[in-house]
């Protein structure tokens, strides 16, 4: 049995307490003949369950109309999760809907894709549930590789080993994408949380993260100043994605290829209040790309 | 690009030849050509079209829906999923926007807690789970994973090392060592085969280390599934995972 030893973890043994079990019960197999089976395994390691924790998010400091959180939803979401036997129906028929619908009707292709995915694109998008690309930009199975995170950042290369550069070495190196697009978007949380900071300690997880667009909120704090503070985390939105375009040259092997034409890098964003999209490419001629300059930039769109 | 323009340019060269056969030809050839660049992927293109489309038959159709999204997001689910082109979950589980706050990463994996190392990771989880409040976590693996492959192949091939993915996939060590001494008999095929679905159940159990996700744990607020698209025979895998305490005995 693997070991599993969680890193920077509290863990308070106390001898009275059994050892957690933990159970997999597999559900369903959706698309054959159903079957259940349970396996258990212990863990290794056993840990106090906090129950107790207090959790503040001092990085969230917004008014309640974009915190998203109407109370009487609650009361659904409760309702319908009690029965839990509708969630996995659902999820169940929602497969089989894609499996009679795409997956079957094209079957030569995704026996096609099954051999070998050959993506144009490489998507950095934010985790955001209203922005997933394959839905408002209509990519299908096999066009995209995508990563999505919190604000769709792109860390710099001097920050170390990342899921997000982990993935731009994929796309890059091994896939050979011929495009990276980083899509940033309106009313983005995790961009109200990097413009919200307050210059104290805090040990919120999104505040470690949101800290890779600094420079975007450095520089929409001495360009938009003048600005309500909803027009400078939108202001911040796209400033941010031009920063984790530059982020991207920041990779040896992403500037080789673009400086050789074989990769292009662009910039999007999505406006979901109005329906529109915006998008933008580097326009990279070996210029002087310092921290300080200017995004230069070609065939700029902008969609209604 | 620069090829196709300068063979253009190059036969252009032979037009002022007097031979009207041969003057034919060459047209027909520049014409052949200049239709393939016309045909040539345009990103552009692609991504106007898609968003067009987008536009038309959601987003104009359903203006109430798209009002309230932006006001605000409840999604229901966090989900985990590997950022292979061919398994968004939109598509295979048909999520709508709203639906579902995404992480998408090589080999859809979960780290345990680690505020340094994995941030992001951390980010998406506290945002979902403490602020967002979803009621849901779904980690979904697939057939054919790329970084598993890797994960299971590296470094025994001895190939050169990656600057960033092997650091990232050996998050899956644990379930490579546990599919090794199970199966490691089977070809490398199989054995992928199994990694890729116990790193789903690894990811699961490293979800419990983030104090956010036991405390929804603890309240019942919260519920964990692995899930498992096999896209090469078009199935679909659901399992929960119910951390629990079993009492074994007292004396």
């Amino acid at each position: 049995m693997a070991t599993l030893s969680p890193t920077s973890f509290t863990k308070n043994f106390n001898s009275s307490v059994d050892f957690p079990i933990t159970s997999f019960q597999t559900f369903a197999i959706f698309g054959s003949k159903l079957k259940t089976e349970q396996t258990h395994f212990r863990l290794s390691t056993s840990f106090n369950v906090r129950t107790g924790s207090r959790l503040e998010l001092k990085a969230m400091k917004e008014p309640p109309g974009l915190t998203q959180k109407l109370d009487k939803n609650r009361l659904d979401r409760l309702t319908e999760s009690e029965n839990g036997y509708d969630l996995f129906q659902d999820l169940k028929h929602r497969f089989l809907r894609f499996k009679k619908h795409k997956f079957e009707e094209n079957l030569g292709h995704f026996q096609n894709l099954a051999e070998g995915q050959a993506p144009k694109f490489m998507i950095i998008a934010c985790a955001d549930s209203r922005v997933c690309p394959s839905v408002i930009l209509g990519f299908q199975p096999g066009e995209a590789f995508m990563v999505r995170n919190v604000a769709n950042l792109v860390p710099p290369f001097e920050s170390g080993p990342s899921e997000t550069n982990a993935a731009l070495e994929f796309a890059v190196n091994s896939l050979k994408v011929e495009n990276i697009l980083v899509i940033g978007h309106s009313r983005c949380g995790g961009i109200r949380a990097l413009m919200s900071m307050q210059d104290e300690v805090d040990s919120s997880f999104i505040r470690s993260w949101v800290i890779v667009g600094k420079n975007a909120r450095l520089n929409t704090k001495s360009a938009a100043s003048h600005l309500g503070f909803d027009q400078q985390c939108k202001h911040c939105e796209k400033e941010s994605v031009d920063h984790s375009l530059l982020n991207l040259l920041t990779y040896p092997w992403i500037e080789q290829k673009v400086a050789k034409g074989e990769l292009s890098v662009h910039g999007g964003y999505y406006d979901f209040v109005d329906c529109t999209f915006e998008k933008w490419t580097l326009d990279y001629k070996g210029s002087n790309l310092g921290k300080n300059s200017r995004l230069p930039v070609k065939n700029r769109f902008y969609w209604c | 690009m620069g090829s196709l323009e300068e063979a253009i340019e190059g036969l252009k060269k032979f037009l002022s030849n007097k031979d009207d056969v041969a003057v034919a030809q060459i047209e027909k050839l520049i014409t052949g050509l200049q239709e393939t660049d016309l045909n040539e992927f345009d990103p552009v293109k692609r991504i106007l079209e898609g968003f067009q489309h987008f536009k038309i038959n959601k987003f104009d159709k359903y203006p109430e829906l798209y009002e309230k999204l932006a006001e605000g997001q409840w999604p229901k689910f966090l989900v985990f999923a590997c950022s292979d082109s061919r398994v968004c979950p939109s598509h295979i589980l048909d999520f709508q926007p709203g639906e579902a706050f995404m992480v998408r990463n090589i080999a859809n994996m979960v780290p345990a807690f680690d505020k340094l190392k994995y941030s992001g990771v951390g980010a998406a989880i506290e945002y979902a789970v403490s602020v967002l409040e979803v009621q849901n976590i779904l980690v979904i693996g697939h057939s054919r994973c790329g970084g598993i492959k890797r994960l299971m192949t590296h470094p025994e091939d001895n190939s050169a090392p990656f600057d960033f993915i092997d650091e990232w996939v050996k998050i899956g060590l644990p379930a490579k060592v546990k599919v090794q001494a199970e199966f490691g008999d089977l070809p490398l095929e199989d054995q992928c085969k199994h990694c890729e679905k116990e790193s789903v159940k690894l990811s699961l159990c490293n979800l419990e280390t983030y104090p956010y996700v036991q405390m929804g744990l603890a309240n019942k607020k919260l519920r964990l599934m692995g899930g498992y698209y096999d896209f090469v025979h078009g199935k679909f895998e659901l399992l929960e995972f119910e951390p629990r305490f079993r009492h074994l005995f007292s004396t």
